[in-house]
């Protein structure tokens, strides 16, 4: 079924009772050419490429929940192209691209809301910072703005330009940035794989990963084994525990990052603001709640909610920043496990078992990635080689020196 | 959650700095392969489940301790110096 207005407006008068569930619920079968184990943003993405791209038809994603109950539903939804090195550079500004097409590719509103995104400076070395990191933006042929302290008072007067403890001296504009639905993403990306043959098989846990003689043979599952010649593991939040069946250990260690949301308000912030001197960014969802996170609670954890001292860091960031948030009650917080790599940066490779594939450590930057590491697993499990944009998110790069450590603050997972 | 400093007793959490798996008190040797450090520096355990993790009282007594917690709960279960697990 094609979505379009013209079909709402003739669902309305009848009732609304033409629609139908938006992808089937597949049951296994004994075999497939590759297995996508994890069904959230980046295995569904993987899988709808893998159709699309490369013709693989005869593909199952295998969920131990239901389609996006992981990290796709507890982010807050940040898409942007601003990193600086090379290797990060190419990829995110691929993504974005995707996802200025991406409803029109996917027939989905995801709500994509390109209203911008402003990092402010609160120093004279922070705003040459920023101003190298635009230049590497635009030099990847992406958007950026340094802009004036009088610019950002016109752009947010709300902001707290009084305080002399961290006085703002401007900031960097990146108009193509923005938030979009994250439930939708998912639902986009699993209608369009389901539409094109791949079976999303739900409450299907992988509990081993099937192995002779250094090549992948299948995966054992909570529904039966099943066998396949190719099989990626997407699954972050719990890359260590998956890997783990295949015998590797992966240079993960899992945090939780705390997210909050205010009660419903009139239209305050139109665009993402981030506060470069605590780790704490802002923006108002299209219900109208505030919507802003800030650093990691700093221990491993796989809790999926967080503490309090956090709690307390983040709202006193926002008080810092703009007082008016005082005003706000916080409706809910939650928390979400993040795969934080050595470096900060994710990993798109081969493992040292032939057909056995990884997208793993997304860090807190998952979500404006769910395009191209779909796009670029796909490519890596259909033909055996990275993709031009990913080819630097390799498995072994800390132990050949390659690290891509775009914060530069040194191999310590909490760090980055 | 709150913390048991073997030397300061029951503490907040805040005053202590974390180091991650206790893999990181496990150096390898001079004669050590370059994949006995990978292993050493990035190849940590990451369990989803009870864990022994290595902590600082950064803003207490300055020990360095194996705290054994659940990743899971964050229930703490127990702690001893690191100084103390050497000698044994």
């Amino acid at each position: 079924m094609r979505y379009s207005g013209l079909k709402v407006i003739t669902e309305g008068l009848f009732g609304n009772k033409g629609w139908k569930p938006a992808w089937r619920d597949a049951a296994p079968k004994a075999e497939y050419d590759a297995i996508i184990i994890g069904g959230g943003g980046h295995g569904l993405s993987t899988a709808y490429y893998l159709a699309k791209n490369h013709g693989m038809t005869n593909i199952a994603v295998l969920e131990k929940g239901y389609l996006g109950s992981g990290n796709i539903g507890r982010n807050t939804t940040i898409v942007r192209a601003n990193y600086y090195m090379p290797g990060n550079s190419e990829f995110y500004s691929h993504s974005l691209k995707l996802w200025e097409g991406l409803e029109a590719e996917l027939n989905y509103n995801v709500m994509h809301s390109q209203r911008g995104q402003l990092i402010l400076a609160h120093s004279d070395g922070q705003r040459d910072t920023l101003a190298r990191r635009g230049n590497a933006m635009i030099n990847q042929g992406d958007d950026a703005e340094l802009w004036t302290l009088d610019q950002v008072k016109e752009f947010a007067p709300y902001l707290d330009y009084a305080q002399t403890r961290f006085p703002i001296y401007g900031g960097l504009m990146h108009k193509r940035g923005g938030t979009a639905r994250h439930d939708a993403v998912a639902w986009g990306y699993a209608r369009g794989a389901d539409q094109r043959g791949v079976d999303l098989i739900q409450n299907c846990e992988v509990t081993g990963i099937d192995i002779e003689n250094g090549v992948v043979k299948g995966v054992q599952t909570t529904r039966g084994a099943i066998r396949a010649k190719k099989v990626g593991m997407v699954v972050a939040g719990r890359s260590s525990q998956v890997a783990a069946m295949a015998g590797m250990r992966l240079p993960i260690e899992s945090h939780v990052l705390q997210a909050f949301v205010t009660e419903g308000l009139k239209p305050v912030i139109d665009s993402i603001i981030s506060f470069g001197m605590g780790h704490f960014y802002i923006s108002q969802s299209d219900k109208g709640g505030l919507v802003f996170g800030g650093d990691l609670d700093f221990y491993a954890s796989y809790a999926a909610r967080g503490n309090l001292p956090m709690v307390e860091h983040v709202m006193e960031a926002a008080m810092t920043l703009m007082p008016m948030i005082g005003r706000a009650k916080v409706l809910r917080s939650w928390g979400g496990i993040m795969d934080m790599s050595v470096d900060g940066s994710p990993i798109i490779d081969k493992t040292h078992i032939d057909g056995l594939f990884v997208d793993a450590g997304w860090n807190y930057g998952g979500f404006k990635a769910v395009p191209a590491s779909g796009w670029c697993m796909a490519h890596l499990m259909a033909t055996g080689e990275s993709h031009e944009v990913a080819r630097r998110f390799r498995l072994d790069r800390f132990r050949t020196g390659h690290v891509m450590d775009e914060e530069g603050t040194g191999s310590q997972h909490n760090l980055h | 959650m709150r913390i048991p400093c073997p030397l300061c007793g029951s503490r907040d959490r805040r005053e202590f700095y974390y180091y991650g798996s206790e893999d990181y008190l496990k150096r390898p040797s001079d004669q050590g392969s370059i994949d006995d450090l990978d292993n050493h520096l990035f190849l940590r355990d990451n369990p989803a489940g009870v864990t022994r993790d290595v902590w600082y009282h950064e803003a207490g007594c300055g020990v360095w301790m194996v705290v054994t917690r659940s990743t899971v709960t964050h229930e703490v279960l127990g702690s001893e110096p690191v100084a103390k697990q050497k000698e044994a």
